[in-house]
């Protein structure tokens, strides 16, 4: 059931041209290197105003717990706001697509937490001396945590409205605005809506990363969750941290029902499988609300508005329906040059980025960022083993027993979705205590948040594996390692894939925060590119965060193209039950 | 036929639908046009008639019926609705889904106002209207039920609703009872002959595409039959039994056999011999398993038939539809195991002793048949062969085939290949690799 919502390129002989990925990464980091360069000048001290001092104070946290949320939903909303321009434009546009969606399938692997230097400097010199900036900067680096899938699931929903629905909207007459409202949005909410979900699960991990951070001399705390631990680990206070770790559990609980929960039920409405056959999904706060009856009157005008509006016809009077399509000769000419307009500007780009580095790096200082990026890219390896190795068992036992499934399974999803980094000032108490060799002991951070999507994922394919297949391997007596490699194993694969998927991305994420640890004025630090880009952050020093993000982007692009599309390729074609 | 007056014609010397020298292409995997599917077709539709247009499945009637909607554009030819070009779905104009393709978020209600809403009728008017419809069609009690909780059969009543409520003239409708179980299909097709024959919709005129020759007989007042490749017109039947007609009668049963006859006939022989070779290469295949096959050939070596078959009957007693029975018997013709005239089937002797023999000895004249008459096999054979390593990529071939017709029909031609050549054990073909060869896995 998961696998199908997952934002992931075009499978087969249709897959994207890889050319262009080069061009959309090399535009990317020209950009940020442009960013870096230009903000040189404006990163002046910002005095820290009153507005932005946090307190450890127990009852503030409610508050900040506010606060916090607030930020994840005006992320959402500029995502959501983000999505229907760029992916609609992508889908609608041809050409525009050519950029668009290699820039995004980019901006998917690029590992955001180490953007967040550059959006800092650059929010905070877009509002100088407010809060503003830092809130912007924020709320920016949840959304570029969420935007990307988002925009993907809704241009590839938009890419595969079936046929016949389409047929149909033309053949009554219905406009572009119409069909893009009545016909195309709601084909694409279910996919859209857990993606949003999936997004805000793992968004605040990045909440709580963004909300204290400090750049070169800058350093900045907005009131929240993420910035009350970042002072209690300051100030050494267990208390304060396990205060800050409660107060997330019940901010997750919180969102997991009134809204997770809510929204996955809503958006069963729009599945196209024209058949009642599926589980409903059970919404105890969907319920509520079908059941009140004020707030329901309340809402209906503002529905009935948004209906009314999305039937206006909007149409633009030079668009007549009986457009000629162009000549092929002309269509083909203006293509080669669209081409080489992007061809110019890739070119350009890499310039950019060369001329901008050599100023400032050595080829030792590129080395040296490889090397230490093979060796995280070791570490998420064997962690994401060792991960499988324990959860693809475990998920497969409890997803084989429909009732202990049952109660697991939202238990899970809860885990996925808290923020592993609040846990970590816990683990490096732990490792200072006894002294533990950091570049062993880090490393399981890294897979503490995100090992969480292996498990669900396992447990709903081993859910969902069919009954009659479970019953001719008992009647042919299959058991053992035959029973494991030849039955369920194949059985869960697509949705072994989806969850790693998703866990092998949010760990690379996750290693930039996670191997670099600190505790009061200790830190812990292990060997690794995440470490790097930390330290980099830590000391203002732009060429080096660019160089490191980069090196990195490009490893999770090439880890991404060789490991997991092969995988993913293999679980669409070959071991699909359905 | 008085009661038909109850409409008032509209302008009575021009037809509702002009269509003139329609042709359309392929698009090939290159995206540029390829060969013709439909070619110089001219068709008109009057007031008070219904029309069908009967082919073999992938001749290019659905296309034909979705160029008249104005959702596809021609390659060459125009439409003229009440004498005015059609460049895009037309007012006026309506149509029905084989697939139903309703919104399945909109309630029944939602579904059949949506037309309305969305010409700006107002809000009240749109209620009324649908309403007015969805009584009409027999969904009274269904307004507030969302698609997904309706059998088939209601299903394609709110696709009727849906096209009836904007009030059309013309009504096109795309196989609408195919999808449909036997019973349901009867159920609905009386009653829209009756709406029809009372005059009690608003349509002027229907054109039906079908692939089911019972059914245009029963219902058609003049049928077209699409034959050849590129499709022409084939032949035009007028059928003038009163309503309500009954498939027993003799007539009828002689309009039907008549059908048959038309589409099976032997189209005329090729020109020049390398016509045939390139033509033979580029041949889109249909999906019939071998198992299929094989079960055909022996149905019809058995008795009753012993080698000949009258298809309405083999149709009839194989409880198989026209569009699944026509492709089983092409490839028969194809392979020279049987031959097709005057809508009979005959087993040629190769055709005979398939039938009689053990499936080794089956397999084996299966194979030899492909190389000798399948041109596609022989030369993924040949390419086999010739080649050291005995092996070649999928895309090779594919990429062959998508000069002369659209990905779609390669991929579907390949499989096809891919299917027959392993029960003839002509060659080994990997899924995973996409790579033909010739050694079997050990």
């Amino acid at each position: 059931m998961l696998s199908r919502f997952v934002a992931f390129t075009s499978l087969g002989r249709t897959a994207l041209p890889n050319l262009y990925d080069l061009f959309a990464f090399a535009l990317i980091f020209a950009i940020f290197a442009l960013i870096a360069h230009a903000s040189h000048g404006v990163t002046l001290p910002l005095a820290a105003p009153e507005a932005t001092s946090v307190s450890l104070d127990y009852g503030a946290l409610p508050y900040y717990a506010l606060r916090t949320a607030l930020r994840m939903f005006a992320a959402i909303a500029a995502s959501l706001l983000f999505t229907f321009v760029y992916a609609t434009l992508a889908a609608k546009s041809r050409r525009a697509a050519l950029l668009l969606v290699p820039l995004l399938d980019v901006l998917q692997s690029v590992p955001i937490l180490g953007f967040l230097s550059f959006t800092v400097t650059f929010f905070l010199g877009l509002f100088p001396g407010s809060t503003l900036g830092a809130e912007c900067a924020a709320i920016f680096a949840i959304f570029t945590s969420q935007a990307w899938n988002m925009a993907f699931s809704f241009y590839q929903s938009l890419r595969s409205v079936p046929r016949d629905l389409t047929e149909a909207a033309r053949s009554l007459g219905l406009s572009s605005w119409q069909k893009f409202w009545q016909l195309e949005t709601p084909f694409a909410m279910p996919g859209l809506i857990w993606n949003m979900m999936m997004s805000m699960s793992g968004g605040w991990f990045f909440v709580v990363a963004s909300e204290a951070i400090t750049v070169g001399d800058t350093s900045i705390k907005l009131p929240g969750i993420g910035s009350y631990l970042a002072l209690a680990i300051e100030e050494k206070r267990v208390d304060a941290v396990l205060a800050a770790i409660l107060t997330m559990l019940v901010v997750i609980v919180i969102y997991d029902q009134l809204l997770f929960r809510p929204l996955v039920a809503f958006s069963a409405r729009f599945r196209v499988e024209l058949s009642a056959g599926e589980v409903q999904e059970k919404s105890f706060a969907g319920q509520l609300f079908a059941r009140t009856r004020w707030l329901r009157a309340a809402l209906r005008p503002i529905g009935q508005l948004l209906h009314a509006v999305s039937l206006r016809r909007m149409e633009l009077p030079i668009r007549s329906s009986g457009r000629k399509p162009a000549s092929l000769a002309l269509s083909r000419t203006v293509d080669a040059l669209w081409l080489a307009v992007i061809g110019a500007g890739a070119a350009w780009a890499v310039l950019q980025i060369a001329s901008y580095m050599r100023q400032e790096l050595s080829m030792a200082d590129f080395w040296q960022s490889v090397l230490y990026t093979l060796i995280t890219m070791a570490r998420v390896a064997v962690l994401m083993t060792f991960a499988t190795l324990v959860w693809v068992p475990a998920g497969i036992w409890i997803g084989l027993r429909p009732r202990l499934a049952e109660k697991v399974q939202p238990f899970a999803q809860f885990l996925a979705a808290f923020p592993a980094n609040v846990i970590f000032p816990v683990a490096v108490a732990v490792i200072l205590r006894f002294s533990l060799n950091p570049d062993i002991w880090l490393s399981f951070l890294i897979v503490f948040g995100t090992q969480w999507y292996i498990l669900f994922n396992v447990i709903a394919g081993a859910s969902a594996f069919p009954n009659d297949l479970k019953e001719a391997a008992a009647a042919f007596r299959i058991s053992g390692l035959d029973w494991w490699v030849n039955v369920i194993l194949p059985g869960i694969f697509p949705y072994y894939v989806t969850g790693a998927l998703t866990a092998s991305g949010g760990s690379w994420n996750a290693a930039i925060v996670a191997e670099y640890v600190k505790w009061g004025s200790d830190t812990v630090s292990a060997h690794g590119i995440g470490a790097y880009i930390s330290q980099a952050t830590e000391a203002g020093d732009y060429p080096r965060i660019v160089l490191g993000v980069a090196v990195m982007s490009a490893f999770v692009i090439i880890f991404n193209r060789v490991l997991w599309r092969p995988l993913y390729e293999l679980a669409e074609t070959r071991l699909r039950l359905d | 036929m008085q009661t038909l007056n109850a409409r008032t014609p509209l302008l009575a010397t021009k037809p509702l639908l002009e269509m003139r020298g329609i042709s359309q292409r392929y698009q090939t995997g290159a995206g540029e046009p390829g060969p013709a599917v439909l070619e110089n077709i001219s068709l008109d539709l009057r007031e008070n008639e219904i029309v069908g247009l009967l082919g073999r499945s992938g001749c290019g009637k659905s296309s034909l019926l979705r160029i008249a909607a104005g959702l596809i554009s021609p390659s060459a030819g125009e439409v003229h609705y009440l004498g005015k070009p059609v460049l895009g779905p037309a007012d006026g104009i309506a149509m029905v889904f084989q697939s139903f393709a309703l919104f399945p978020w909109l309630t029944v209600l939602g579904n059949v106002e949506l037309g309305l809403r969305a010409k700006q009728v107002p809000k009240e008017e749109a209620r009324r209207r649908a309403l007015k419809a969805i009584d009409l069609i027999g969904l009274d009690g269904y307004e507030s039920a969302f698609p997904k909780e309706l059998s088939g059969g209601m299903r394609q009543r709110v696709g009727f609703a849906r096209a009836l409520v904007v009030q059309p003239n013309l009504l096109l409708m795309d196989e609408p009872f195919s999808a449909l179980d036997v019973l349901t299909a009867e159920t609905l097709r009386t009653d829209l002959l009756d709406l029809w024959v009372e005059g009690r919709m608003p349509i002027k005129s229907i054109l039906m595409v079908t692939h089911n020759i019972e059914e245009a007989v029963l219902m058609c007042d003049r049928i077209v039959v699409l034959a050849g490749s590129p499709a022409k017109i084939g032949a035009e039947i007028s059928i003038t039994l009163r309503h309500p007609r009954n498939r027993l009668d003799r007539e009828f049963q002689q309009l039907v056999d008549k059908i048959y006859a038309l589409m099976t006939k032997r189209p005329e022989p090729a020109a020049a011999g390398r016509e045939i070779a390139v033509a033979g290469l580029g041949m889109p295949l249909p999906r019939v398993s071998t198992n299929t096959i094989a079960g055909m050939i022996e149905e019809i070596a058995a008795e009753p038939y012993a080698g000949r078959a009258d298809l309405p009957a083999l149709a009839e007693s194989l409880q198989m539809e026209v569009d699944e029975l026509f492709p089983v018997a092409e490839t028969l013709q194809l392979l020279r195991f049987a031959d097709l005239e005057e809508g009979d089937i005959k087993l040629t002797p190769a055709g005979m002793r398939f039938a009689e023999a053990d499936v080794d000895v089956r397999k084996r004249l299966f194979g030899e048949h492909l190389m000798a008459y399948l041109p596609l096999a022989a030369r993924i054979k040949r390419v086999l062969d010739e080649r050291p390593s005995h092996t070649a990529r999928a895309v090779r071939f594919l990429e062959e085939l998508e000069d002369y017709m659209s990905e779609d029909y390669a991929e579907r031609t390949l499989k096809s290949v891919v299917n027959w050549g392993r029960y003839g054990e002509l060659f080994a073909y990997d899924e995973t690799s996409e790579t033909f060869s010739l050694e079997n896995p050990q």
